[in-house]
């Protein structure tokens, strides 16, 4: 049995620490657990919301996808991932990545891991809403992203 | 000729103007480039969303592929702009 993997997205907002309960709760050989959220920020102040589009089914897919390939290449005992679509508000919950392992290093690396492949291959796009009453535009794909993930090529 | 499932999503989805539709497309549309070029010739929306060809990603069976993929037996088609998530 391979490690257990967990993977959602929805609308609703989750909970940092019912995760990390869930993942780590009766595993003794669990040593450490790394926590990563993103959460929207507001811009000084004008950004209004982002609004998240998902492929439904790819989104998950390829979520999961990376995830295992995480779990593989760091040897994690454990990784949940959820991803949130629809308006997000500054100060919420965008994504959670919880990964486990024996001793901290893995744990780091799989969430960095998952979270640099999540953000240039996991199929979400964001709008802008601005405060002046707007729609502005779409956030555009940075280079540093394609950068941070091009580190893990061996 | 044959038909496609396409799919759209973020501005390829808004310039298009919907986000899916079934295309019979001809015989010679081969590789996902292809059907770029193919929806290309289909009207304004369509240039404008795909004007720079070389940013669109593009999925079948809602897995990436790379431009040169031949489209041959593909339930599902989407088509993107880099993705922005996390």
């Amino acid at each position: 049995m391979g490690a257990p993997v967990t993977v959602r997205v929805q609308r609703e907002d989750f909970d940092l620490s019912a995760e990390v309960s869930k993942l780590s709760s009766d595993r003794p050989d669990i040593g450490a657990v790394v926590t990563f959220s993103g959460l929207c920020r507001d811009e000084a102040g004008t950004l209004a919301a982002l609004e998240l589009e998902h492929y439904p089914g790819m989104a998950e897919a390829e979520i999961e996808r990376i995830c295992r390939l995480a779990v593989e290449r760091f040897g994690l005992q454990a990784a949940t991932a959820i991803h949130r679509y629809g308006r997000i508000n500054p100060g919420e919950n965008i994504v959670l990545v919880v990964t486990a392992s024996p001793h901290r290093q893995a744990a780091f690396d799989g969430a960095n891991f998952i979270m640099d492949f999540l953000k240039t291959s996991a199929p979400f796009w964001k709008k802008e809403h601005l405060t002046d009453g707007t729609t502005g535009s779409w956030v555009s794909a940075k280079d540093a992203d394609d950068t941070a993930r091009d580190r893990w090529k061996r | 000729m044959s038909t496609v499932n396409l799919v759209y999503f973020s501005w390829v989805r808004e310039r298009i103007g919907k986000g899916e539709e079934t295309l019979e497309v001809p015989a010679d549309v081969v590789t996902v480039a292809d059907l770029l070029a193919h929806l290309k010739t289909l009207g304004e929306e369509y240039e404008t969303a795909l004007e720079h060809q070389n940013v669109i990603r593009a999925a079948i069976n809602q897995e990436h592929v790379e431009h040169g993929e031949p489209i041959a037996g593909a339930r599902e088609i989407a088509l993107f702009p880099p993705m922005t998530g996390g």
